[in-house]
């Protein structure tokens, strides 16, 4: 793995439908420079899928920061999203399944959470939202 | 990003080529349900093989379809589903009970053709009872 592609880090605005596609679309090809399998690349961009459909669902608009790490022997995929909208007033609520106060599905707080490896949600009503989500690969020794 | 919809025989067969937008999935419900009326299509092929993500959007908007064209008198397949978007769409939680699925197009046509044809000959039936 080159120094470059440890040290990338890109910025995408959420703030209509197609950012959502950007936002993924640039996810897959972050974890594809980061030696993820093809696999791990789709539900990586699944995931971010979610989160940016989210912003745009509660918060209206917001970003999402995607970066890669490293950590011992692991690589990992960074996914920060945050917004200033409402805050979820009950987080532990929002990850349960089918719990949506938009009308939408309410897949994808915990749907996010299945797919990926780490996973946190800091909210404050009134303030925002940021959702914090990794993927490890272990490299090869 | 327009889908374009192809016409072969009764069927509609919708060939997503990349990437869709909310957007351009909910236009392309709006396309596929006003052409089951206009060419009488019995059927409808999605192709999604060049998706390389359903989310939880466009489940909701694959669902929206087969369940809208089957109210106006048609059958949806869904066909081309990717090993790791189905594995991705698992674990997202994100199901298509209810809705025909098959592997490619070739697939999904001859479903198209069984399913439909069981249909007409049900159809044929009645009309015989009746006359006698």
């Amino acid at each position: 793995m080159d120094a470059s592609s440890v040290a990338d880090q890109l910025r995408v605005e959420i703030a209509s439908d197609v950012d959502v596609v950007q936002a993924r679309q640039h996810g897959r090809e972050l974890a594809a420079g980061a030696g993820f399998s093809t696999g791990d690349q789709t539900v990586i961009a699944a995931a971010i899928s979610e989160i940016a459909r989210n912003i745009l669902m509660y918060a209206k608009r917001g970003e999402i920061s995607l970066s890669v790490v490293a950590n011992g022997d692991q690589q990992g995929v960074v996914i920060v999203a945050r917004d200033q909208g409402p805050g979820i007033p009950d987080v532990s609520r929002a990850l349960q399944d089918g719990y949506s106060t938009s009308g939408g599905l309410g897949l994808g707080l915990p749907g996010a959470r299945r797919l990926m490896d780490d996973f946190d949600i800091a909210s404050v009503v009134g303030q925002g939202t940021t959702v914090t989500m990794r993927k490890w690969r272990r490299l090869p020794s | 990003m327009d889908v374009p919809i192809l016409k072969q025989g009764h069927f509609l067969i919708a060939s997503i080529q990349s990437a869709l937008s909310d957007a351009d999935l909910s236009q392309l419900r709006e396309k596929l349900i006003e052409r089951v009326g206009r060419f009488r299509a019995r059927g409808v092929i999605v192709d999604v093989t060049a998706l390389d993500v359903m989310d939880s959007f466009a489940v909701r908007t694959l669902r929206d379809i087969a369940h809208m064209a089957r109210l106006r008198g048609a059958e949806t397949v869904i066909v081309g589903i990717q090993p790791e978007v189905a594995f991705a769409m698992v674990q997202l939680g994100l199901t298509l009970k209810g809705i025909s699925t098959a592997l490619d197009l070739e697939e999904g046509l001859a479903f198209l053709n069984q399913h439909t044809q069981g249909r007409l000959d049900e159809k044929g039936e009645r009309g015989r009872i009746e006359r006698g």
